[in-house]
Parts: C-alpha cells; sequence; structure tokens
C-alpha cells in the first residue's frame, strides 16, 4: 500500500507526520530533538528510510542528524562546515566588508541517484557536499569564491543559501539560489558557477542591469522540464524557460507578488503554486486569508484555494522550504505555517485540512512518496 | 572522576542525565575535561567550542565553585575539588531568549 510521510521542522522540534494513499487520517510522530530548531528535513529519493535532518542553536552551534530507518531513530553525524582557503567578505547590510562566518544549515537536499550522497546549503551562503552519509563535509567553493562573492549580502533572514535543484536528466546541473545575492547554475557538477539573473528587477537595486544581489525566495522545477524554472522573488514571480539565462514575470493577478515558497504540480508541469504574503513588512496573508494560490497556465492566471483554509483573522507566515509536493496519482499539496498549523490537501489544492494545528512554529515541510 | 553539569539541550543530544563523570588526566582544565567530553559523548563535538577555533562558544559560560569562568583561559587548572570530584564543572547555555 502506498502512502506518505511529511516530515516537519520546526522551532522546537521535529515531527513527522504518516498516512496511507487516502490522506485522510494521520499518525504524528514527535517531537523529535524536542528543544531544538529543527530547519530542514530531507529523505533521499532512492532510499526512502534514509532521512537527513539540520538541528541549529544560537547557543550549541550546528549539529546534523541521520535516519536510517524512516525516522524511528537518529544518529549524530558530521557538523563541522569549514570554508575553503581563506573566506574573505560578502557586503553588510551597510554595504561594508563583513566576514564569511558559518551559522547554519539551510537547507538540506539528497542525491538523486546515491543515499549517501548529499548536499547542504548554508549561512553565510556556501555549498557543502558529503559523499558518505552525512559523517564528513567538503565545501564545493567555486560558489562562494565567484567574483562576485564580495557583493553578495544578507536579506532579512540572514545571507542564506536556501535552494538546491539537482538537475534530473544532466547530473553535472545544480541550481542553487542565494538571499540575497541570487540565483546560480552550475553545469560541471559544482565546481563552477554562473549566476543566472537576467530579468530579475529589484526596487532596492537602482541598477536594473545587476548580475547579482536579487533577494531569490525559492526556486522550483518540474522533473520533466529542467530548463524551466519557477521563482519566487522578494517581489515578484518569476519564470524561466532557458535553464535561467533570461527570467520573466508571472505574478498576473495574484494579490501580493511577494511570498516565499514556490512548487510545482508532480504530474503537471505548467501548475504552479505560491502563498501571497501582504509585504516585506506585513509577514502574513493579505486580508487576513491564508490563501494558496494555483496558475495552471504557467503563471500570469492564479486561482486562490481556499476551501479549508481559514479566511479570516489569520496572519501567519509560511515560510519558503514550508510547502511541500508529493508524487501520488492526486497530488498531494502541503505546507506549515508559523502559528504551528500543517494543512494538507489530497486533491492539488482543491480542498485542504489541518493534519495538526498546535505545533511550534514550522520552519520546513517535505513529503516523501511511499510505494 | 570529574564531574560535568550539562545544560538541557546538551543532554538531549548526549541522550545523558544532568550529571556525567568522566575520567580527565591532570592537568585539568576546561580544555582537557571538554576533550573527555566529546571523547565520551561524540555528538557534543563542536556545541561547546567551535569546530575551527576550539573557542568557547559566545553564548556558553563555564562554572567552577559558583564562579563564572568563562572568559579565564581554556588552559588553566580547575580547582582542586573539581580535580577530585567533590564539586562538578557547570556548562551551562547563556539566558537570552529561546
Amino acid at each position: 500500500m502506498s502512502g506518505v510521510r511529511v516530515l516537519v521542522g520546526t522551532r522546537k522540534g521535529a515531527f513527522i507526520l504518516n498516512s496511507d494513499e487516502r490522506r485522510k487520517d494521520w499518525e504524528i510522530t514527535g517531537p523529535h530533538f524536542g528543544g531544538w530548531e529543527m530547519f530542514h528535513l530531507k529523505g533521499s529519493p532512492v532510499d526512502p528510510n534514509r532521512i537527513y535532518a539540520s538541528q541549529a542553536s544560537d547557543w550549541f552551534g550546528q549539529t546534523m542528524h541521520r535516519s536510517d530507518d524512516g525516522g524511528q531513530t537518529w544518529q549524530t553525524v558530521g557538523s563541522e562546515f569549514g570554508y575553503q582557503g581563506v573566506p574573505g567578505t560578502h557586503q553588510w547590510y551597510d554595504g561594508t566588508p563583513h566576514p564569511w562566518e558559518f551559522k547554519r544549515v539551510w537547507h538540506l537536499e539528497p542525491s538523486l541517484t546515491d543515499p549517501d550522497t548529499v548536499y547542504a546549503g548554508v549561512e553565510d551562503a556556501a555549498l557543502f557536499k558529503s559523499t558518505d552519509a552525512g559523517a564528513t563535509w567538503t565545501e564545493l567553493s567555486g560558489l562562494r569564491t565567484h567574483s562576485t562573492g564580495n557583493r553578495w549580502q544578507p536579506g532579512a533572514g540572514g545571507m542564506c543559501l536556501h535552494s538546491i535543484i539537482l538537475d534530473p536528466v544532466d547530473p553535472d546541473r545544480i541550481f542553487v539560489a542565494i538571499s540575497a545575492a541570487g540565483a546560480f547554475r552550475s553545469d560541471d557538477g559544482g565546481t563552477t558557477w554562473t549566476p543566472v539573473n537576467k530579468g530579475l528587477r529589484s526596487e532596492y537595486i537602482p541598477d536594473e542591469d545587476a548580475e547579482v544581489g536579487h533577494c531569490v525566495h525559492n526556486i522550483a522545477m518540474h522533473p520533466s522540464r529542467p530548463e524551466t524554472l519557477f521563482m519566487q522573488k522578494h517581489w515578484d514571480v518569476m519564470r524561466t524557460d532557458n535553464a535561467g539565462d533570461l527570467w520573466h514575470e508571472v505574478s498576473g493577478n495574484l494579490p501580493s507578488d511577494f511570498g516565499f515558497p514556490i512548487e510545482v504540480h508532480a504530474h503537471e508541469p505548467e501548475t504552479v503554486y505560491v502563498v501571497p504574503i501582504k509585504s516585506d513588512s506585513e509577514h502574513f496573508p493579505p486580508d487576513g486569508k491564508l490563501r494558496v494560490y494555483r496558475s495552471r497556465s504557467g503563471g500570469n492566471e492564479w486561482e486562490a484555494l481556499t476551501n479549508g483554509l481559514p479566511q479570516q483573522d489569520c496572519y501567519v507566515n509560511v515560510l519558503r522550504d514550508a510547502m511541500a509536493i508529493d508524487s501520488l496519482d492526486s497530488c498531494g499539496v502541503y505546507f506549515g505555517t508559523t502559528g504551528g498549523q500543517v494543512y494538507a490537501s489530497a486533491d492539488s489544492g482543491d480542498s485542504w485540512a489541518p493534519i495538526v494545528r498546535d505545533l511550534p512554529a514550522v520552519m520546513s515541510v517535505e513529503v516523501q512518496t511511499l510505494r | 572522576m570529574i564531574r560535568v553539569i550539562l545544560p538541557p539541550h546538551l543532554r538531549t543530544l548526549a541522550r545523558s542525565g544532568k550529571e556525567v563523570e568522566l575520567d580527565v588526566a591532570a592537568p585539568v582544565t576546561p580544555s582537557s575535561v571538554i576533550d573527555a567530553l566529546e571523547g565520551m559523548y561524540p555528538t557534543l563535538r563542536g556545541t561547546i567550542r567551535d569546530h575551527q577555533t576550539k573557542q568557547r562558544r559566545p553564548m556558553v559560560r563555564f562554572f567552577a565553585c559558583e564562579q563564572d569562568i568563562s572568559h579565564d583561559s581554556l588552559e588553566a587548572p580547575l580547582p582542586e575539588v573539581i580535580a577530585t570530584g567533590k564539586e562538578p564543572f557547570w556548562i551551562i547555555g547563556a539566558i537570552s531568549g529561546g
């Protein structure tokens, strides 16, 4: 029997939510690592029992964990993330140089082919790779040492590498996104990198053709269309059909084009989901209505999905890694809020129900489709 | 035998109780105590001292005989009552919210 396993990272621990393919009745376990901030958990697409987890603390630093039994038990793995060479400086908020300092792992991206290989996107922005199931980590330093690196700057959440997309067709192609530097592409397995930000316009950057400095919030790809990426930028929802060489805006009729997560339907590469947020200072849904917006036309034309979501007095946020898609025949969509709710839709977003309502603030949501 | 009191978060990580006991060869210093602690509980590596610099993390404090020794050298000998296990060495997470 098929089913799903939803991995939820919160400010005070991790939770695992299990259901069968109906996605109606849920078994909830946790908190795992109670009291710790769990930034991100993600399972290997090759071996679903293999799950990697990032646990961060302002007090005690970064620790990393791995489960080999679907999240029932965990072992602590390596957490030494050392920048290669002398790290140098990036821009601080006020434009002054600031030393590169490792703070935490924001995002884990397990390999599409090898359960022992996993990538980690970190703050201050850099990409690391482990090929021994998380025991040791090596920086792919060509990204951080790109000639634009000294012009990258932190967004409000820090200078984080938060999105990693591994091309399912070309194993040498990787996309990453950094706030606030922009999107980057490697065509040689992560050795060298090219900024792919043409077409992005950012109000806070007077130079309309700025190569870097853009506050990208999240990027997404459908595996059948690896040249097409969708982006939720600080403001603007964007699309590229040539692997980032040129982007164009597809915000269309959204009530606000500010937001954090963006996802693509599992079976419909032109169906895209976003959660509009009112503004960069008002991190809550417009009009107090929690609405997921779905475009079935690859952007520009968006419909509000509201059935089962609170439509008054709702002022939560949905963070950039807190939305996920399963690949069951009837595509499931999931998202978590800073108010501790995790919502699920088993019908591509037509209707929603909370799996849980009262978790700590949700940092990340991932889902594993189990067959 | 050295006695070490751990803060709650590190007890979770080490899967230990509040107090752990360690064998530490002389001279007994904060460094040698933490080395022994990390040897017995590898999951604590990097949580008390930074991996690279080996310096105390800014929001971690050390106490001996009710005195804050966080800003003393990590190589300074600890008091005899700590070295003999009569008093514990305290590792504390700074109180600053969270």
